[in-house]
């Protein structure tokens, strides 16, 4: 196949691949969008594999076909509360692919530049694997974290930032002799040591990372992936890998971005990490007593349920710990067949990655015109009659909008203490990853569900 | 404890304390009710349905003023027509009285309570607290006297309150202006606008703004910095300059108006002036003015209390017992204030009433204790709008004016950055940038269209594509060096998990989403 040919194959491969992302903007438009993803990536498959491959065919179907079945395998094992896990061991499965190719491009001999041209190729290759480094390390800590494997609560090391700034200017003191080093063909060392550190980075970059942050890392790594594939375009010149890298780290950053937003946080103080740990006067305010909750039972939810014409369910982490979803389908069928306008507001970070909650209540097969976003639905609530939250907690501090002090000060929350009743349903009366307490839970429309919500809803249903 | 309920001996006064309804729920919290015969009557509530609810019915009218612990009443005492004594000399030491008492116009009322050893409680002098909003009589009075003003005053308008275009030619909209949003400015507000005049409404309290426009109705303002608010939430007196502002805006809304609707008061003070005769004048033939202050002097002078006069054309409307016009409601609404009032002052559902001076609503309520006259009660502690805050520092204004050094900076810098670049690097090197740099903007302008719904599969579709780096390796998998091939080969397979695991997991996620 002519080179020609193999162009103009990645330049279709790189137009589906944003048509794909395009898609994306409506759930109707998004399946299309995913089929012109795959052909996408077929087509720059076949164009490689026919036009610059030349030989080792065996191996390279086999590393396919083995490749390709565990991928389809644990698609299809997947439950939908692990979505978040899925998703970090896949990024880290490319920063490794980037370190690889980045070796095996370094010790690749056809690879010959002079000058400036071999010293550009050299930070190429540095570079490269250095973001696949930083990114394979990181997302193995953040699956770990995100399965339950490792605490969830943020490593904090002592003067943790020096040790960060030291690790980044030995990167580049070591990224100098290597490009010094490879002119007369060595440099193997420096890059080995570069690796080592990209490593220990990674690690440490997502271990001071707390529990509620974790939709920031999953987007910022899903970013880095990105980048990672850039960079190795960059080394291999090879555009189609520029562009998608590119398409996929702006992708993860405008992420990253709204994620802070919607928390109100600097990007850089989430990546400094140690969220939550820091006692500031309002921790130590959290333990004064704030007044008395209500208890209610099932039976009584039931009945306000009932008795109500607006209802919002607000679900955060704690519903898809408790695998609730099709619970809450249930009840929401049932409300709605007796003229109840059932809605559900989501919040940006509510759950472990971005659009976690909508993923599971899609799985629970509700249908997602009932959906709404924060933004859409926080005006409403003057108008509901009955708000309930399903194991969230600091997306509905009333506290970050009125209290200044706050460790969670400003974050938009969603105002269902606006109602006229809120039912809250939680295990216990634990603070929530911020750590902060939640005057929510003492207001006087606030009613406490007690208990596991998987149980308690089972029972509600049965009240209905 | 057991429960009197004598007829409302006022002229005029329909209401009663107590509806069948009521009585049962009362009768539920451990007291015995009773009633006179025929009190419910004007009312429309029979003695044979009060009968039926398990009340008492007495006719004689001192029997059953001694034989109660409590006597709820609607009016305060006054003298009996039929008997010939004040109701104040049925009363004996021990009992309790809950009815409308105005403590601060009727000093003489309150001096022969406490002579009597009787303890009172003022339904008119509820604190102005959330937790007693169940049991604010003066609200839901008002409610109801907002709703019949307009009422009455559709009444005495000639025309429709809606607008309309028939066959024989088109109708204009009433336009009504209702003068003092409190409870029953915003009563009026809803009631003429759901009869679908057009509603404009002022007060000198800025915050109410709000609770107007979520009426319908439309909110005048006044260009003029003064806040209104008094404690309570009631209004307070102001200055003559705001009066000034305020009645020119009167006069220029008297011209274009068709119905007006004052229900200013300030509470212990004489109604605010707020219609003059010359105002009046200027209205068109036909209006209506329908003044709810008309007790207390009226917002227009011209208003006669308990009257409706014309004047200049205009109908001027001072009926001072609007609740009374709608006496089922108002009785079902006073009562049911009153067995809050009960439910909270008796605690263990058995009957018993307790005085307790501690707790906010009965400290507040109760204007004579055992003989003793203990009005006025200490300010509230909470008012219904909140306290003025003080001024913000005003340090971070500072911090809010946008740097015009910050963009300059970025941009300069990164414009040295790419300059730097431009002279070192190759060309092959700037074609590859170019393209990085346009990647980025088209990521940038695609996802931000991605709806929020799908950030979880847009991220695991861009895992899938990011596997594109597999390319990488393929190209090295034909190298001549064993462990290229190696490498090659293990990075082909961990992409292609991604490549196929990717996309099949966003397929599985994205068939999920359905309507």
């Amino acid at each position: 196949m002519p080179q020609g040919v193999v162009t103009v194959a990645y330049i279709g491969a790189t137009i589906l691949f944003i048509l794909a992302l395009g898609g994306l903007s409506h759930p109707e438009t998004a399946r299309r969008g995913n089929l012109y993803g795959m052909t996408g990536m077929g087509i720059a498959l076949i164009a490689t594999i026919f036009g610059v491959v030349t030989d080792n065919y065996t191996l390279l179907i086999l590393a396919l076909v083995i490749g390709g079945t565990i991928g389809l395998v644990l698609a299809k094992r997947v439950q939908m509360t692990q979505m978040p896990e899925l998703v970090a061991i896949l990024h880290s499965l490319v920063g490794l692919a980037a370190v690889f190719v980045g070796f095996a491009t370094f010790s690749d001999p056809d690879m010959d530049f002079v000058g400036v041209e071999q010293t550009i190729h050299d930070i190429e290759i540095y570079v490269g694997i250095l973001i696949g480094a930083i990114t394979f390390s990181g997302s193995v800590i953040a699956f770990g974290k995100l399965s339950g494997k490792i605490g969830g609560n943020p490593l904090i090391l002592p003067a943790r930032h020096w040790l960060n700034l030291s690790l980044l200017l030995i990167t580049i003191w070591v990224g100098s002799a290597f490009v010094g080093q490879s002119a007369d063909g060595g440099g193997t060392f420096p890059l080995l040591v570069m690796t080592l550190i990209a490593l220990a980075f990674g690690v440490h970059m997502v271990m001071a990372i707390g529990g509620a942050d974790m939709p920031v890392v999953v987007s910022m790594l899903n970013s880095y992936s990105g980048w990672a594939a850039s960079a190795t375009g960059f080394m291999l010149s090879n555009d189609l890998l520029i562009v998608t890298g590119a398409l996929v780290g702006s992708s993860g950053a405008i992420l990253s971005y709204i994620m802070c937003r919607a928390m109100n946080r600097k990007f850089l103080a989430v990546i400094a990490g140690g969220f939550g740990t820091t006692s500031g006067s309002s921790s130590a305010a959290s333990g004064e007593d704030q007044g008395e909750v209500v208890p209610i039972d099932t039976t009584e939810t039931a009945e306000l349920l009932k008795n109500a014409k607006e209802v919002m369910i607000i679900p955060g982490y704690g519903m898809a710990v408790a695998q609730a979803q099709h619970i809450v389908h249930e009840i929401t069928r049932k409300l709605r067949d007796n003229d109840i306008n059932v809605r559900f507001g989501i919040h940006p970070v509510a759950g472990r990655m971005p659009g976690h909650m909508n993923v599971l209540l899609a799985e629970a097969k509700l249908p997602y015109d009932i959906v709404f976003e924060m933004d859409e639905i926080n005006d409403d609530f003057p108008n509901i009659d009955v708000s309930v939250i399903i194991g969230a907690n600091d997306i509905v501090n009333p506290s970050a909008l009125t209290d200044p002090d706050s460790p969670i000060a400003g974050m938009p929350v969603l105002e269902c203490w606006k109602g006229d009743t809120t039912i809250v349903l939680k295990r216990s009366m634990a603070t929530g990853y911020a750590g902060v307490q939640n005057p929510l839970f003492f207001l006087d429309n606030t009613r406490m569900l007690f208990g596991d919500a998987r149980e308690s809803l089972d029972k509600v249903l049965a009240d209905l | 404890m057991k429960i009197g309920i004598p007829r409302e001996i006022h002229a005029g006064e329909q209401r009663v304390a107590t509806t069948p309804d009521v009585a049962t729920q009362l009768q539920k919290l451990g007291f015995s009710v009773a009633i006179e015969s025929g009190a419910g009557e004007p009312a429309n509530f029979a003695d044979s349905a009060y009968a039926e609810a398990g009340v008492e019915i007495v006719s004689d009218t001192r029997a059953l003023w001694s034989a109660s612990d409590i006597v709820m009443k609607v009016r305060g005492p006054e003298q009996h027509p039929e008997l010939g004594i004040d109701e104040i000399e049925l009363l004996h030491q021990g009992q309790i009285l809950i009815s409308f008492l105005w403590p601060g116009q009727n000093q003489s009322t309150l001096d022969a309570l406490a002579a009597k050893g009787i303890t009172a409680l003022a339904m008119d002098s509820v604190p102005r607290i959330s937790r007693a909003q169940k049991l604010d009589a003066l609200s839901s009075m008002a409610n109801i006297a907002g709703y019949r003003a307009v009422v009455e005053a559709a009444q005495h308008f000639g025309r429709f309150f809606t607008g309309q275009i028939t066959a024989a030619g088109k109708v204009p909209p009433a336009k009504v202006l209702v003068i003092g949003a409190g409870v029953a400015g915003l009563a009026a507000i809803g009631a003429a606008k759901s009869m679908g005049a057009i509603v404009r409404a002022f007060d000198t309290r800025p915050e109410v703004k709000e609770q107007v426009e979520s009426m319908d109705g439309e909110f005048l303002l006044l260009d003029f910095a003064e806040e209104g608010s008094g404690t309570g939430g009631y209004a307070k007196v102001m200055s003559e300059e705001f009066i000034a502002a305020e009645m020119a805006l009167f006069a220029e809304q008297a011209k274009e108006v068709d119905i007006i609707i004052t229900t200013a008061l300030i509470p212990g003070k004489p109604a605010p002036e707020l219609i003059t005769e010359e105002m009046v004048e200027s209205m068109q033939p036909g209006s209506v003015i329908v003044d709810l202050a008309a007790e207390q002097g009226g917002n227009c002078k011209l208003t006669e209390a308990g009257k409706v006069i014309v004047k200049h054309g205009v109908t001027l409307i001072g009926y001072t017992d609007l609740p009374s016009r709608l006496a089922a409601q108002s009785s079902q609404l006073y009562g049911t204030n009153l067995r809050h009032l009960l439910t909270d002052m008796c605690p263990e559902k058995d009957g018993q009433l307790v005085v307790d001076m501690e707790d906010e609503i009965t400290r507040g309520t109760t204007v004579v204790k055992d003989g003793q006259i203990t009005w006025p009660p200490p300010a509230p502690k909470i008012s219904a709008a909140p306290a003025p805050k003080p001024a913000p520092a005003p340090a971070p204004v500072e911090d809010k004016k946008p740097s015009i050094l910050g963009p300059i900076l970025t941009f300069g810098l990164g414009a040295l950055a790419l300059f730097g670049l431009g002279l070192k690097a190759p060309p092959s090197f700037m074609e590859h940038f170019t393209v990085f740099v346009l990647a980025c903007f088209v990521g940038y302008m695609v996802i931000w269209n991605v709806t929020a719904a799908l950030h979880t599969p847009l991220m695991s579709v861009t895992n899938a594509i990011s596997s594109i780096i597999i390319i990488g390796a393929l190209s090295q998998i034909s190298s001549g060096e064993g462990w290229i091939v190696l490498l090659a080969t293990v990075t082909i397979l961990i992409a292609s998990i991604n490549i196929f695991g990717g996309f099949a997991v966003t397929r599985r996620m994205l068939d999920m989403f359905r309507k």
